[in-house]
């Protein structure tokens, strides 16, 4: 592995995280699709920034870079406020907009502007070891490690100085507010360190990849854990797992980096949509299937209950007057037997103890309207589950 | 150049035609189907979809490896629905949010998408060159064979919205009850869907992707502002979307090194900036003026019921007091009075007031009748 090669990986690495730890809150708080806003209208900040330093990486450009950034969100708030247009209406109005004012910028200038589009949406990673920062002429590394360095040093400080204040008013707005955290100050300074992690990770990954930074690790951390500190860190795993290896997989496809590390997060993505324990798709169509056995069986409990009559319970007749399938009536039953809630003699069912017990509780759950008590009470009686 | 001059020039000239015609249709057909995407509140889900929709663009050219427009579109058309149901998928069986499910798909299918194209544009085959026009679109390279396209899809999307148009529109305003009218919302819900898709495919040769989202939402943003009715809705959209695409090929027609996508967006926002502040009943003008035009009539009534309450300890209603005494009473102010006057309830003497008969009255039945009329 030559020095370019670590270098561009340890950008990656940084940006990955810088991105992962905005990104967290704005999933949780519902506004990943500013991130997309930000994303798009820092694009006439920039050129304009640009126009004035002649320096992708100088701070004066991030900053009024970022600056259009808050400037998009406070637009959007406003235009939601006059009560015209509901707010994600806002976002697709305002972005399109500015990004435009972008594009036309750079299109004007083209002969005076090193700067073209498909720089600013794509970034270009392979290059950031070559623009080097030298400071007395000595070389102390690319550029770019140092302002995404910076960039992280700092959301990392104000992550650790105000996390309880963003913990609170993340999960409970009214609450922080009651407590005197200004909801207005935390919304606003998480949109800037947003905005200027977007400013600064841009040059790296460019602008619309950076949204695949912030919400796909966070989005898919959420699936896996309830607890915002694992969260954070699963994000910020992933984030980095995805940086590395998005980084071999560009080399061995000689593609964008940044393309490939996007696709890896859509890859970790994607199985951890697939596979997560109790909120990924599969395990949620199992959990749906076992809730429909298990709701027959009971439907299935409190007709033997109310039938003492042979012939109401006799195997062949539950088939037709349940109106199950075969199939259907056979995994009942196999439950059924299984959690020795019934037992069968010469095809006539009934109810056995355990059976009758369960079936008079799930019966006095729901006269009283609490049906959710049944499933705690599943655990109790079930040896096995739907 | 002038402007006949350039009218002349668009009914002559081959390409002038070809991409006036082309961004006209595009925006009308646009426009209307974005009337539903925002009513549906769907606006951002044209930008994941246009988004999404690049790496079908680029699987279609690595599978064929020609650059046919159409083929490129199916690819298009493919890899948005696919992103459009999996959004679905992840709203309805995770507990992730509509707008985290957007951001993901969004950019993992653009992110994708750029390393396909970043991978084929290393590929030693001539032909990839300009797959990047999709980013931005590139309104010149419109032929006549791509307006005739988005001219058939307008109008299978027109048949298809007037056969179903009863359906479309109870769907939007009350599905629960569409559902126990019997109909099929799924199939109703999915058309409207794939159309809207079409439609942004159809865009992104002319605008691109980053774009495309504007293109179907700014024109019913606009047209939402000045109606209330969903047909006409629809119509005005249509009809501020071709406007933006003809105004907008019109401008970047006319100078240098102007793309065409991002000149026809800015167009239509100002179409919507306009629509915001001129619209007669929901406008920021307006309401503005009605406001203070309000505020205005309840000063008005504070005065009058002011006089009211001072007249009526007087056996007689007409007696004239000085003006002074509405001096440190707040909703007095001169105009307020010579209102007053104007309108026959008082009269003046001097430095004097007094309450006429007519004002008397509408003073004492200010609190206890509804007035309905503007004062």
């Amino acid at each position: 592995m030559s020095n370019a090669q670590l270098e561009i990986q340890l950008i990656a690495s940084l940006v990955a995280v810088a991105c992962a730890i905005p990104g967290t809150f704005l999933v949780l708080r519902k506004m990943a699709m500013i991130s997309d806003a930000i994303s798009h209208s820092i694009l006439p900040g920039i050129v304009v920034g640009f126009f004035v330093t002649q320096d992708l990486n100088s701070p004066l450009l991030i900053l009024l870079a970022a600056l259009t950034g808050i400037v998009t969100v406070v637009l959007v708030e406003y235009i939601q406020k006059t009560g015209l247009v509901k707010e994600d209406t806002a976002i697709g109005l305002v972005f399109p907009a500015m990004f435009s004012i972008g594009v036309i910028l750079i299109a004007k200038n083209a002969n005076d502007v090193h700067l073209d589009v498909d720089a600013v949406l794509l970034g270009e990673l392979a290059f950031a070891p070559f623009d080097r920062l030298l400071i007395a002429e000595t070389d102390v590394g690319p550029k770019s490690l140092w302002v995404v360095g910076t960039i992280l040093l700092i959301t990392i400080t104000l992550l650790i100085l105000f996390f309880k204040e963003l913990k609170i008013s993340t999960f409970d707005k009214g609450l922080a507010a009651s407590l005197g955290f200004s909801p207005a100050i935390i919304h606003y300074g998480l949109m800037s360190v947003a905005s200027v992690t977007t400013v600064g990770s841009f040059d790296a990954v460019g602008a619309i990849l950076v949204v695949a930074l912030m919400i796909a690790p966070a989005a898919a951390a959420y699936l896996l854990t309830t607890d915002l500190k694992k969260m954070l860190a699963l994000a910020i795993g992933f984030g980095i797992f995805s940086a590395i290896f998005g980084y071999w997989v560009a080399h061995w496809l000689d593609a964008s980096i940044a393309g490939s590390i996007t696709t890896v997060l859509g890859l970790v993505f994607l199985l951890v949509y697939l596979f997560a324990p109790s909120k990924g798709v599969i395990a949620v169509m199992y959990r749906e299937k076992q809730q429909r056995t298990e709701v027959s069986l009971l439907t299935f409990l409190l007709h033997l209950k109310n039938h003492d009559e042979l012939e109401e319970r006799h195997v062949n007749h539950l088939r037709e007057h349940i109106n199950w399938q075969k199939v259907r009536a056979k995994t009942v039953l196999d439950l059924a037997k299984k959690n020795n809630m019934i037992h069968i003699e010469k095809n006539i069912v009934s109810l056995t103890k355990k059976g009758d017990e369960f079936t008079s509780k799930a019966i006095d759950y729901i006269m009283t309207n609490e049906d959710a008590q049944i499933e705690d009470m599943k655990d109790d009686f079930f040896l096995f589950r739907g | 150049m002038d402007i006949t001059e350039y009218i002349k020039l668009v009914f002559t000239d081959y390409t002038l035609r070809t991409i006036t015609l082309g961004t006209a249709i595009l925006g009308a057909v646009t426009g209307m189907l974005g009337s539903f995407a925002v009513l549906r509140k769907q606006s951002l889900l044209g930008d994941a979809i246009s988004h999404a929709a690049l790496p079908g663009i680029a699987i279609a050219f690595l599978i064929t490896g020609a650059k046919d427009s159409n083929t490129l579109l199916i690819g298009a058309l493919i890899s948005g629905l696919i992103g459009t149901f999996w959004i679905r998928g992840i709203v309805t069986k995770t507990h992730l949010k509509s707008d985290t499910a957007l951001g993901l798909i969004l950019s993992l299918f653009f992110g994708f998408g750029m390393l396909l194209l970043t991978f084929i544009q290393k590929q030693p085959n001539a032909n990839q060159a300009g797959l990047d026009k999709y980013l931005f679109g590139q309104a010149a390279t419109l032929v006549e064979s791509d307006v005739w396209l988005m001219a058939i899809v307008t109008g299978l999307c027109l048949i298809v919205m007037l056969t179903f148009w009863k359906e479309f529109k109870i769907l939007l305003f009350d599905a629960d009850y569409t559902q126990t009218l019997g109909f099929n919302t799924k199939f109703i819900d999915i058309l409207i869907t794939t159309f809207i898709v079409l439609a942004i495919v159809l865009g992104l040769q002319t605008v691109g992707v980053v774009l495309m989202s504007a293109m179907l939402l700014a024109p019913a943003a606009a047209a939402r502002q000045w109606t209330n009715s969903l047909s006409v809705m629809v119509f005005l959209a249509a009809l501020f979307g071709a406007f933006s695409g003809v105004f907008g090929t019109a401008i970047s027609a006319s100078q240098n090194n102007l793309s065409t996508g991002p000149v026809i967006v800015l167009v239509a926002g100002v179409f919507v900036m306009f629509s915001f502040i001129f619209s007669p009943s929901r406008g920021l003008l307006f309401k503005q003026i009605r406001f203070i035009k309000n505020r205005r009539d309840l000063e008005l009534h504070k005065t009058l019921a002011f006089m009211h309450h001072i007249a009526e300890t007087h056996e007689d209603i007409s007696h004239p007091h000085a003006i002074k005494l509405l001096n440190n009473f707040q909703g007095y102010t001169r105009s307020t009075l010579q209102k007053l006057v104007d309108k026959d309830y008082v009269q003046l003497n001097g430095n004097m007031w007094s309450l006429t008969k007519t004002g008397f009255e509408t003073a004492a039945n200010l609190y206890t009748k509804q007035s309905t009329e503007d004062e």
